[in-house]
Formats: structure tokens, sequence, C-alpha cells
């Protein structure tokens, strides 16, 4: 062994400790931010160790260093603008935007390996070697794709740029998916027969075949396709990792292969969601709107900003429950201007997060902190629903599933059995809504027909801000 | 590296990743799945492989290029917006006016 091995050996392990404790660290709240920048930090590190080992040994030619060069600060560069630039509302879609690029890099490298075998290795033909180098190339195509297609499919579905398709709800699907699978693994088995076009075939199908699983999956599940898809992007990379001969490149694909899966685990529990309902289930709206879910509201009561107000002001503990709504109104500044007003007035307010509330978890708490609400005033689900009936005052801001009832009490409800928020204890509930339309399933939310419950109709920052302006009328937080 | 050593560092890569998240507060899963995700923007040293073992093949240059561009996108936007999502709740204690 000669130094620049040892260095990039001592490197690799050093890069390969550091992501493990970066992982480790962001899963708790103290340590997170540290983390983030230990794993960067890592990355850094990793790439050093790379380029100094090649200078060590075969040296870099200049050709190299200039695309290396243009490469990296066209990327870079984009990369930052955009984490710089975009709003903390679309941030599962930056996500999925990310995520997709890294799995199109691994689909690259492995096309460039397959169309130009790599120098070196190919001397002395090796049949069980070659036989894993088009495994592992074809493998990286293939998940590098679909992770591609399928995180740009999920990203335009959240920004609305695309709808979900008539067709992508029926039986159909499912015969066009096997089609596109059956044709990648037929790909897969001419290319290890040494046919190398079939390899365009294999981009393609396996291009089709991610945008023709995400593209009937609905809008509440798409946190899940994410984080599946995060899941993915790491496997491509370990793939990738065996196609360079890189242990390094492998240690780290599948760390965050296998946290992406835990991960997408814990945020199906958070929903009732099996995985194999997420991916094959279609939109959970298309089997509600036959089920019993949807009916006629029979009770529903509204009331002024006004009468809000006057409740509000009487009471001693208020508990907020914010949803998607509150993020698309932007109306998170607002909310905290309310919430300070009844503080002042000796009100207790507290934050009800329901795990899934949003479109992604953490959501909410991301944008509450945005709004500088502090961070004790946010209680998880299971913290705060005893709680409720203690409540004299819950105010749902564009919240909808998560507060319906319905998951307790109607076994034939497609919600049932997901964990709820339990509002209805509380004394009074005000709905803050901009019209009847269901939540994200489609379903209809039996909270709203029940006698403590007032819907408040209006956009969510309008009506806020008429409750500053009603609230200040009366007096209340000006001592 | 043999191909059987590969995969030995294969397994452990993903033992350890199925140990290392454990529990994760909800607040957390948005950050952890954007962090993760730069990481996995690690393909950027497959990319870097490609361009230096190219040995002036232009088209692989060009395609070693894109792949690491796209890469680095994955990794630098990933680090900031997480760092961006993070530095929000570690302002909490300042803000108690």
């Amino acid at each position: 062994m000669n130094l620049p091995v040892i260095i990039k050996f001592v490197i690799d392990l050093l890069a390969v400790l550091l992501l493990a404790l970066g992982i480790k660290g962001l899963s708790k709240v103290k340590s997170a931010r540290d983390a983030n920048r230990l794993a960067a930090f890592a990355m850094s590190l990793s790439v050093v160790g790379l380029l100094s080992y090649y200078l060590g040994t075969s040296g870099i030619a200049i050709q190299s260093w200039i695309w290396i060069i243009i490469g990296s600060i066209i990327g870079s560069l984009f990369g930052a603008i955009l984490a710089k630039k975009v709003p903390m509302t679309s941030m599962p879609e930056t996500v999925a935007l990310f995520n997709g690029c890294g799995g199109m890099s691994s689909l690259l490298v492995a096309l460039g390996v397959a169309i130009f075998p790599l120098s070196g290795g190919q001397e002395n033909f090796d049949f069980f070697k070659s036989l894993i180098n088009e495994v592992s190339i074809s493998v990286s195509i293939f998940v590098g794709a679909i992770t591609f297609t399928g995180s740009i499919v999920a990203m335009a579905k959240l920004q609305g740029w695309l709808s979900t398709p008539g067709w992508t709800q029926s039986k159909v699907r499912h015969f066009v998916n096997i089609v596109f699978a059956v044709a990648s693994l037929i790909a897969f088995f001419d290319l290890i027969n040494g046919n190398t076009s079939s390899i365009w075939l294999l981009v393609i199908v396996s291009s089709l075949l991610g945008i023709g699983v995400t593209l009937p999956i609905g809008g509440a599940d798409m946190p899940v396709v994410i984080s599946l898809l995060n899941s993915y992007s790491g496997i491509a990379a370990a793939a990738a990792g065996f196609v360079v001969d890189s242990q390094l490149l492998i240690v780290a694909g599948a760390m965050v292969g296998a946290a992406g899966l835990i991960l997408t685990q814990v945020m199906c529990k958070g929903m009732n969601r099996s995985l194999v309902s997420v991916l094959f289930g279609g939109s959970l709206s298309a089997q509600s709107s036959a089920s019993s879910g949807s009916g006629e509201y029979t009770n529903i009561t509204s009331c002024s900003v006004e009468e809000c107000a006057l409740t509000l002001e009487a009471a001693n503990k208020v508990i907020i429950v914010p949803g998607y709504g509150l993020a698309v109104a932007q109306a998170q500044h607002t909310l905290r201007e309310v919430t300070k007003k009844l503080e002042q007035n000796g009100i207790e307010v507290v934050y009800a997060i329901h795990p899934v509330a949003g479109r992604m978890p953490g959501h909410m708490n991301v944008l509450l902190a945005e709004a500088d609400v502090p961070y004790e005033q946010l209680k998880e689900m299971d913290v705060v629903n005893p709680d409720f009936p203690a409540t004299d005052v819950v105010l749902v801001l564009g919240a909808n599933d998560v507060v319906n009832p319905q998951a307790k009490n109607d076994s034939s409800s497609p919600l049932y059995g997901m964990p709820v928020l339990d509002v209805q204890e509380a004394r009074t509930v005000f709905v803050i809504k901009r019209g009847m339309s269901a939540g994200y399933s489609g379903i209809k939310n039996d909270l709203f027909d029940l006698p403590n419950t007032s819907m408040v109709f209006g956009d969510a920052k309008k009506v806020l801000n008429d409750l500053i302006g009603e609230l200040k009328d009366l007096g209340v937080g000006e001592k | 590296m043999s191909f059987i050593s590969l995969l030995w560092v294969l397994l452990l890569g993903s033992l350890l990743g199925l140990e290392l998240i454990g529990k994760v507060p909800p607040t957390l899963h948005t950050p952890l799945m954007s962090g993760a995700n730069a990481i996995s923007g690690i393909t950027m040293l497959a990319a870097l492989t490609l361009i230096v073992k190219a040995e002036g093949n232009v088209p692989l240059l060009i395609i070693g290029s894109v792949s690491l561009g796209f890469a680095l996108f994955n990794v630098v936007g990933g680090f900031f917006v997480t760092d961006r999502m993070l530095a929000m709740f570690s302002r909490k204690p300042s803000n108690k006016k």
C-alpha cells in the first residue's frame, strides 16, 4: 500500500463515520443543525479524499479539471440559489426536485460506464466480473431513472402543474405498469446477453415506470412517496458504487436507502396507511367517493369573526390546530399576532401538531417556527389529546382530515383507525375554512356537524387579520 | 475490492442505516428527509471518478460533468435547504421578547 491509498482509506473511513453521526444527529432536535453541517463537511472531505488519491496515483488531466469545475460550479450555484429562494411552504416539492437530480446523477454515471467502459479491468475478460458490472449498471439505471421521473412527477403534482388523470385511477394503470416492468426486465436480460443497445430501452422503460407508478398517487400520500423515492436515490447511489468500485458510495447509499425506508414506514404509520396501499391503492378520494364517507352536512353553524373574538376573549385555554390551509394562506405570521394578543391577556395558548398535518410530517413545525412560535408551545398529538376536555376554544386553521371524528367512530370510513386530534372534546370549536369543500381525503368531516362546532368562512389570513381587529376593539392584549 | 467484500459493505451499511434512525420526532421528519437526500448526492464521487478516468474521451467527460452537476445540485441545495429549516428551530430561545 502506498501513501495515496492509505490517505484515501483513512479519509473514507472518517467520512463514513461522520456521515453516520450526521444522520444520527439529524434525528434529535438539539443536535440537528450541527449534524447537518457535519454531514456536509463529511461530503466535502470525501471529495478531497478522492481527488487527492487520483492526484497521488494516476494524476488528473487538465481537461478533466476543466469539466470538473464546470459541472461543480453550475450544479452548486443552481442548488444554492434554489435553496435560498424557495418559500418554506414548498419544501416537499423542493426535496423531491433535489432527490430526482440525485437519481439522474446515478443514472448518468451508469450510462457513461456502459457506453464507454472504463480503462483497466477489461484486459483479462472475466465472465463473473463483467456480469456483476452489467447487473450493477442495470440496477443503477433502473433505480436512478425511477427516482428521477418519479420525483419530477411528485414535484409537478405538489406544485399543481399536474393533476391526477382519470385513467390512472382505474385498473388500467396496473396493466400499464406491469408492461413497463416486464419490458425493463427484458431489457435487463438482453443487456446481460451482451446486447448493449438495449440499455436505451432500459432507460426509457424505467423512466416511464417511474411516471406510471407516481402519477396515480394522491396528494396526501405524496410525502410518503417522496420519502420512498429518497430511499431509492440511496439505492441508486449504492448501485453506482458497485459500478465504479467505491466502498464509500456503497456505505453512504445503503445508509440513506435504509434510513429512508424507516422514515417512510414511520410516516405511513402516522397516517394509518400501509406502504402497499399507498403505492398500489390509488388516491384515497377515488375510493371514498363510493363509500359511506360522503354525505350531506345537516347541521352547520356558521358564525362571524366578531363572535369568534368574543368567545376567545372569555377563554382560559386555547388550542390551535394548524393544517395545510394555513401554509397555503401564508397566515403563520398573522396567526402568531393573534396568539400574542391572547397570551398578553393571560390566555394559555398551545398548538396541536398532528404528525401528518400539512403535506409533509414536520411541515407545520417548520412553518410555525418561521413565525417565531416558541418551540415549547408546539405539542404532539399524544401529548395534547388528553388536554382537549379542559380546553375552552379550539381554532382549526386549514386542517380537516386530522380532526375528523369519523376516524374514531365510523368503522366504515376510509379514515377509520387513523389517529386524530380529539378537538370535539373541547367546549367550543371554531373551524376557519374557505368553504365547505372536503379535505384532502375527499371525505365528509363529521366535526362540522357537531353542535359545539362553528364555521368561520374565509381565507385563513383574512379571517385572522379581522380577528386581530376585533380583539383590538375588545381591548384584548392591551394593558 | 472483491465483489463479496463489497456485498458485505452493502449489508453492513444497510444495517447501520436501519439502526441509526430509531425514534424521530415528527418535527424532524422533513429536515431528516432533506438531509438524507443531500447525502444521497454522494454519487458526485462516482461522477468525479468518471471524469478523471475519461482520458480525454470528450462525450464521457460531458456525461460525467453533467452527472456531477446534477449530484452537486442535490448536495449543495439539500444541505442549504436543511440548514434553513433547522435554523428556524434553533432560533427559539432568543425569541422571548
